[in-house]
C-alpha cells in the first residue's frame, strides 16, 4: 500500500521496455531513492502490425535484459516496478510475454514479488454493444466506426487511464505489468498514489515516458523526475546528459498533435502556461501546468487484416524507360492482370504497387515535385492479396513482367531491371492497419479494465 | 525574402498518432521565432495547399517555449494502411523548406 508523501520520485529506465539504457544510469537513479522505477512498453508508432499480429515490438533478448535490471534493483529495495503498454502494442499476448519474462527472471534471480496484470483487451460484441448506445465517437482525422469495421479487426484494446495502476498498487502489488495504456498513465497513477495533485502527475508522466528524449544528448536513457504539489523536477541520471528548459520545452512536440493541450482518460493536461526553469546545469523545473477535468473517455485501438504481402526490389539505370516510367508501369499492371487472371486470380482479389523511388517513393501523391531528373530510380513492387498464395503467385508473374515487357524505343532488350538479389521475391506476410482509433465513454475508469494478482517466486 | 530552410533550426515531421502528421519548425533565437511568426505566413491555408489537404483539418500552434511552430494535417492514408509510403510519417517536412518567409 503506498504512503502518501509531499514528493514522488519516479525512475524511467528508458523510452520503451528492449531499447535498453546504460546499467550505470539505473545505479545512479537508484542512489536517488526514487518511490517508483518503471518504463513505457510501446507505442503505436510502428503500425498495427503488432496489435494485429501480437508479436512483440522488441526481441525477448532485449526485454529481459532490462526487465532483469529492473527487477534486480527494485525488489530487494522494496521499490514497485511499474510498465505501461507491455511488449509494444499492449495487447494480451504482448502483456502475456513480459509477463512470462518476469516469472523466468523472478526464477533465475531468485526474486520474490506480487504481480499485477492489467489487461486492455476488448470483446467485440461489447464494443459493437457501446456503438449501438451512441458511446463510441471518431477522433479528428478519423472517419466513424461502423459494426462492420468492429466485426473485421483482429484485436481491439482500450487505452486506460491512471486508475488501474492505482487500483494495482493498492492491492499491494510489487511489479504491475498493463497491457495497452496512455504513455503517461502509469506514472501519473504512481505520484497520485502518494497524493500529488493530477497536473503535475501527469506533465512528469510525459517527461518520463520517453526516457531521455527531454535531455541533450536525446537518447535511450535513465530520467529521474519529483513530483511535487505543483511543479515537476526533470534530471538525467546520466551525468553525459542533461535537461535545459529548451530541451525539456521541445519534448512538448514530440508526436502529437498539440505541444500544449494533451487529452487523456478523464482530463485535459493544459501545458500553455508552463514555465521551464533551470536549478542547476543539468535538472529543470517545470511549473504552471493544469489539469482540467473532463468526461471520463478511453481510446479503442484496433488493427484490422489487410492482405498478405509480397514485395520485390529492383532499379532502372535506362534514361528512355525512366523517361516514361509512368506509362510503363501501366503496362505492367495490365499484363500482369491478364496473366494473373490466366492463372485464377483476378485484378479485384489483389493490389498490385509500385513505389518509385527517385520519383515520388517518399510523399506518393503528395509529392509536390512532378518533374523529376534522377539518372535512375529504384522500385519496391508491393502485391498484397487475402492469401499468401496469391499474393506470392501476383508478385512471381510481376517479376516476370516487370523485366521483359516491351515499350516504345526500348534497347535494353535483354531486361528492363535490375534485381539486386536472388531470390529476389520476398514474402513479409500477413499486414494490418488501423481500423479502431475512436473513444468509448466507460462505465467507470475500471471496468475495461480487469487486474489479475499473482505472487511470484 | 528568405527561404524557411534558411531560417529553421530544425524542420521535421513526423506521426502524430497513425491517422495524422504534424511538422515542426523550430527556430534559434527568440527574435527570429517571433519575426518568422508575426508574418503569419506558417498558417493553416499554407498546409493546407502544400499538403492538399482541407485547412479546417489542419491545426497550428505557436509554442513559444520551444521557440517552435507545429502545424498537424490529416495523413492521405493511415499509417501502415494500404498505399502509404512513410509508416513513421517522418520524411514529410520537405514541402515547408522552400516557402518564402517575408522578412
Amino acid at each position: 500500500m503506498p504512503q502518501k508523501a509531499n514528493e514522488c520520485r519516479l525512475l524511467s529506465v528508458s523510452s520503451i521496455l528492449g531499447y535498453g539504457f546504460p546499467e550505470a544510469s539505473l545505479i545512479t537513479g537508484i542512489e536517488r531513492v526514487p518511490h517508483f522505477i518503471g518504463v513505457d512498453g510501446g507505442s503505436t508508432d510502428p503500425g498495427a502490425y503488432y496489435l494485429g499480429s501480437g508479436e512483440c515490438l522488441n526481441s525477448r533478448m532485449a526485454m529481459k535484459r532490462d526487465l532483469r535490471l529492473m527487477l534486480q534493483a527494485a525488489v530487494p529495495r522494496k521499490i514497485p516496478v511499474v510498465i505501461g503498454t507491455c511488449g509494444g502494442a499492449g495487447g494480451e499476448p504482448h502483456m502475456q510475454e513480459v509477463a512470462s519474462l518476469a516469472r523466468e527472471i523472478a526464477r533465475e534471480e531468485g526474486l520474490k514479488f506480487r504481480m499485477a496484470l492489467i489487461h486492455a483487451d476488448q470483446d467485440k460484441a461489447a464494443v459493437k454493444s457501446w456503438l449501438q448506445d451512441g458511446r463510441i465517437s471518431a477522433l479528428r482525422n478519423v472517419p466513424p466506426l461502423t459494426e462492420v469495421t468492429v466485426e473485421r479487426s483482429t484485436r481491439i484494446v482500450g487505452m486506460m487511464g491512471a486508475e488501474p495502476f492505482m487500483r494495482a498498487l493498492d492491492g499491494g502489488a510489487d511489479v504491475v505489468l498493463a497491457a495497452r495504456a496512455s504513455d503517461a498513465a502509469s506514472w501519473a497513477g504512481c505520484a497520485m498514489s502518494l497524493g500529488l495533485p493530477a497536473a503535475p502527475s501527469w506533465y512528469a508522466g510525459k517527461m518520463l515516458e520517453c526516457g531521455t528524449a527531454s535531455a541533450t544528448p536525446k537518447g535511450h536513457d535513465c530520467l529521474l523526475a519529483s513530483v511535487r504539489s505543483d511543479h515537476i523536477e526533470v534530471e538525467p541520471t546520466n551525468p553525459a546528459r542533461r535537461c535545459t528548459p529548451l530541451s525539456v520545452a521541445t519534448h512538448a512536440l514530440h508526436e502529437n498533435a498539440s505541444p500544449t493541450l494533451h487529452e487523456e482518460p478523464g482530463g485535459l493536461l493544459d501545458a500553455t502556461g508552463c514555465e521551464f526553469k533551470a536549478i542547476s546545469d543539468r535538472a529543470v523545473q517545470v511549473s504552471g501546468m493544469e489539469w482540467k477535468p473532463r468526461p471520463y473517455d478511453i481510446k479503442l485501438e484496433g488493427a484490422e487484416f489487410i492482405g498478405h504481402r509480397a514485395i520485390t526490389i529492383c532499379g532502372t539505370r535506362d534514361p528512355i524507360l525512366i523517361s516514361q516510367i509512368d506509362s510503363y508501369l501501366k503496362s505492367v499492371k495490365d499484363d500482369v492482370s491478364a496473366r494473373a487472371t490466366g492463372f485464377g486470380v483476378s485484378p479485384e482479389k489483389y493490389h498490385l504497387m509500385f513505389h518509385v523511388y527517385g520519383k515520388d517513393g517518399v510523399m506518393g501523391a503528395a509529392e509536390p515535385i512532378k518533374q523529376f531528373s534522377s539518372h535512375e530510380l529504384g522500385i519496391v513492387v508491393e502485391v498484397l492479396a487475402p492469401s499468401a498464395k496469391d499474393a506470392k503467385a501476383v508478385l512471381a508473374i510481376s517479376r516476370v513482367v516487370i523485366p521483359k515487357i516491351d515499350f516504345p524505343g526500348r534497347l535494353c532488350k535483354s531486361g528492363n531491371m535490375a534485381f539486386p538479389f536472388s531470390p529476389s521475391d520476398i514474402s513479409v506476410g500477413p499486414t494490418f492497419k488501423f481500423s479502431v482509433f475512436h473513444v468509448v465513454k466507460p462505465d467507470d475508469p475500471y471496468s475495461m479494465f480487469p487486474i489479475d494478482y499473482e505472487e511470484v517466486h | 525574402m528568405a527561404k524557411l530552410r534558411d531560417l529553421a533550426k530544425v524542420c521535421k515531421s513526423k506521426n502524430a498518432g497513425p491517422f495524422e502528421v504534424t511538422i515542426d519548425i523550430m527556430f534559434e533565437t527568440k527574435e527570429l521565432f517571433d519575426r518568422v511568426l508575426s508574418t503569419g505566413v506558417l498558417n493553416a491555408d499554407l498546409f493546407a495547399k502544400l499538403y492538399g489537404v482541407d485547412s479546417k483539418d489542419v491545426m497550428v500552434t505557436a509554442y513559444p517555449p520551444a521557440l517552435a511552430i507545429k502545424g498537424t494535417i490529416p495523413r492521405r492514408v493511415s499509417s501502415g494502411d494500404i498505399g502509404d509510403t512513410d509508416v513513421y510519417g517522418a520524411q514529410q517536412h520537405a514541402p515547408m523548406l522552400d516557402v518564402e518567409i517575408p522578412i
